[in-house]
């Protein structure tokens, strides 16, 4: 029996418009995401970020690969894009350099981001297009079922490492700040407002900038992996992660029983970007 | 060229250059204001002229990673509201493919310059092929269709890469250039007309107010008006199979309404979009179909069998995709025999047999990359069948 059933019909009261409602397809909800996923809290906490940023909507371009993170984009009422495996990040550098108003952010899984698509990432990082990328990691592939990822932790089970994961895992934070990010943050979905700040700041940063949010994700890798439910492995995340602000990136990899380090890493200030150094070519040659 | 009339996307007047560099400045000419790509023989000359012209003209250049990568960013060029580009060849135009069918299934228009060598694999980077030809047309996965022209000279070059940002702009779609490593190393001379002189069609834009947009929902012309990113339009964007929102439907219902409407869009306009040449086809008994730097040979087997009375005739195929399956039907009922030539295992071949439905002889002059065919070896085919 729900609440509402209990109560009296004159004392039902409508719910007031969520003052997010605007950033949102309702059209397109419910959303496909598992129960005990993190994705919605993510989500929730961009769409803050977002009206915070007091950046124009309409200026706004979400692009995203595929995946479950990929589905973020469709519930997002701006200009958005579900592009292909992998892709989202040169589509996006696309969509900045052809219109340098656009405020681009990349919306993305970590298999996208960092398997099929890692060569796109370092190279953006590296030239310092003007997007913010947005990772969100699973420790797998979600919405295949379950299988081994560039990020899953070593010994870790899934459906492609039925022995346990004999591979390192890429730390993604180091790998961009290696790279040339000039801002670099992790955080998973528990720590929902340092998330929405750190979004909120590498949204208004020139530059390319990159977040690293870790949801729990109980269906596909938690229940294989001893968190068996959504709960479990926010409380893991509660019991497991430390802050270290300005910690360097590359003494923060992400192992299993472990420290799991959070916290913005790496904030650079004014390194050129490069749609300003693209389109200073253009003004230079037409003077 | 002096710097002040390096600054005009349209440089009016007489060049003596090769095709690669026609066709960079017919895209220019066309408006195309970016290009992303990624250095491969036999194409390379079109994006180091683009790399110097592009920022003249307030465009933009960008040198991506991979041809992958080129790709994404053209696409995405393109919903920013730009006309884009890339060009590659052989093994990058493989890695294009699945991008393409993004490019098919958003109704994003763009051009594709393939400067086709030698394949498979990393083949003959340097000579001649046209074994792309299949390629283009079914090289990404599922059922789709897309607009192919096939230039054979280097003015062509030029022509047709205004023609094919027109046909991008018009039908929604990706055209792909389907040259050669010959036509494009090749030097002519090129005429330039001026900028009034030059047809320009732009993408149509949504007559409705944001608030009754929809992505994707077609006109009579089975084409949807496209918004761009930044204009409040709030587009909705999916390679998934997708509603007149743009949104995502995975039944049989939706793919049979988008699909349908995807394939039909470009093949119920084929005589509109069909570009040919006729070269002494009316009283032909033998017909030659050929396109590219092959129907230049072509050509001259033509004349050289007129000579020995043969009527021989060629249709240079200017539009390869869609085909044009009605006008070789057509023809096909006037001729005893049809010689198609190729400089690949009989890829265009199989179309023109699907197109004729007399019995009449219909043989391959091919051959599998590396040299162009002389005139005198198409002409021993033309020979072949008179004699039956």
């Amino acid at each position: 029996m729900t609440i509402t059933e209990r109560k009296p019909h004159k004392d039902i009261i409508e719910a007031k418009k969520h003052p997010m409602d605007y950033l949102l397809r309702w059209d397109r909800l419910p959303h496909v995401w598992c129960s005990g996923c993190g994705l919605g809290s993510v989500l929730s906490c961009f769409v803050q970020a977002i009206a915070n940023s007091g950046i124009d909507p309409k200026k706004i371009a979400v692009v995203s690969g595929i995946g479950c993170t990929g589905r973020a984009s469709g519930y997002l009422n701006l200009d958005v894009f579900h592009t292909t495996h992998g892709r989202a990040i040169p589509f996006a550098i696309g969509l900045k350099l052809a219109n340098p108003e656009l405020k681009v952010i990349v919306f993305s899984g970590d298999g996208d981001l960092f398997a099929i698509g890692g060569n796109h990432i370092i190279h953006a990082a590296r030239r310092n297009a003007d997007i913010t990328v947005i990772c969100s990691n699973n420790f797998n592939y979600g919405m295949t079922g379950g299988q081994l990822a560039p990020t899953t932790p070593e010994s870790a089970w899934t459906t492609t490492s039925p022995y346990g994961n004999v591979e390192p895992s890429f730390n993604l934070c180091a790998l961009v700040a290696a790279a040339g990010a000039v801002y670099v943050s992790r955080w998973t979905s528990l720590d929902a407002r340092r998330l929405q700040e750190s979004m909120e700041e590498a949204i208004l940063k020139e530059g390319f900038t990159f977040i690293e949010v870790i949801p729990p994700c109980p269906t596909t890798f938690g229940r294989r992996n001893q968190f068996d439910d959504g709960l479990k492995m926010l409380e893991y995340f509660n019991t497991h992660s430390v802050i270290k602000h300005g910690m360097d990136p590359k003494d923060t990899t992400i192992r299993l029983g472990g420290e799991m380090i959070v916290g913005n890493f790496v904030n650079i200030p004014d390194r050129p970007t490069l749609d300003e150094r693209i389109h200073g070519i253009a003004k230079k040659t037409k003077k | 060229m002096s710097n002040k009339a390096a600054q005009k996307e349209v440089l009016t007047g007489e060049h003596y250059i090769s095709g690669n560099e026609a066709i960079a400045e017919g895209c220019l000419a066309a408006g195309c204001q970016f290009f992303g790509g990624y250095p491969i023989t036999p194409s390379s000359e079109i994006a180091e002229r683009m790399s110097r012209r592009l920022p003249q003209v307030g465009g933009v250049f960008i040198q991506m990673e991979d041809e992958i990568a080129s790709i994404a960013a053209l696409l995405g060029a393109a919903w920013a509201g730009k006309k884009s580009m890339t060009a590659t060849s052989g093994p990058g135009i493989s890695l294009m493919m699945e991008n393409i069918g993004l490019g098919v299934m958003t109704e994003t228009p763009c051009v594709i310059i393939n400067v086709q060598r030698g394949g498979p694999s990393t083949g003959l980077p340097t000579l001649v092929g046209q074994g792309d030809v299949m390629q283009a047309r079914w090289g990404s996965h599922g059922d789709y269709e897309l607009i192919a022209l096939a230039p054979n000279s280097v003015q062509e070059c030029f022509d047709l890469s205004i023609e094919a940002f027109n046909l991008a702009e018009q039908y929604r779609t990706p055209v792909i250039m389907l040259t050669d490593e010959s036509i494009c190393h090749m030097f002519e001379r090129l005429e330039i007309p001026t900028k009034s002189k030059i047809k320009i069609i732009n993408r149509k834009k949504p007559k409705v107010a944001p608030k009754y947009y929809l992505s994707y929902k077609p006109d009579e012309d089975m084409i949807p008006p496209m918004a761009t990113a930044g204009e409040g339009y709030k587009v909705f964007v999916t390679g998934l199979t997708h509603d007149e929102k743009g949104y995502p439907v995975i039944t049989a219902e939706a793919q049979e309404k988008l699909v349908r409407r995807l394939i039909d869009k470009i093949l119920l306009n084929e005589e509109k979009i069909r570009k040919v040449e006729n070269h002494l086809v009316d009283d032909a008994k033998v017909l030659v179909i050929s396109y590219g730097i092959t129907a230049r040979s072509a050509k001259g087997a033509v004349n050289l069998a007129r000579k020995q009375k043969i009527k021989a005739g060629l249709l240079r195929l200017i539009t390869i995709w869609p085909f044009p399956t009605k006008l070789i039907e057509q023809l096909s009922k006037k001729v005893d025999a049809i010689v198609v030539a190729e400089i690949n295992n009989g890829q265009i071949l199989k179309e023109v047999k699907e197109a004729v439905k007399r019995d009449i002889p219909i043989v391959l002059s091919g051959k599998l990359g590396g040299s162009v065919h002389t005139p005198k070896e198409i002409l021993s085919k033309i020979e072949e069948v008179s004699k039956k």
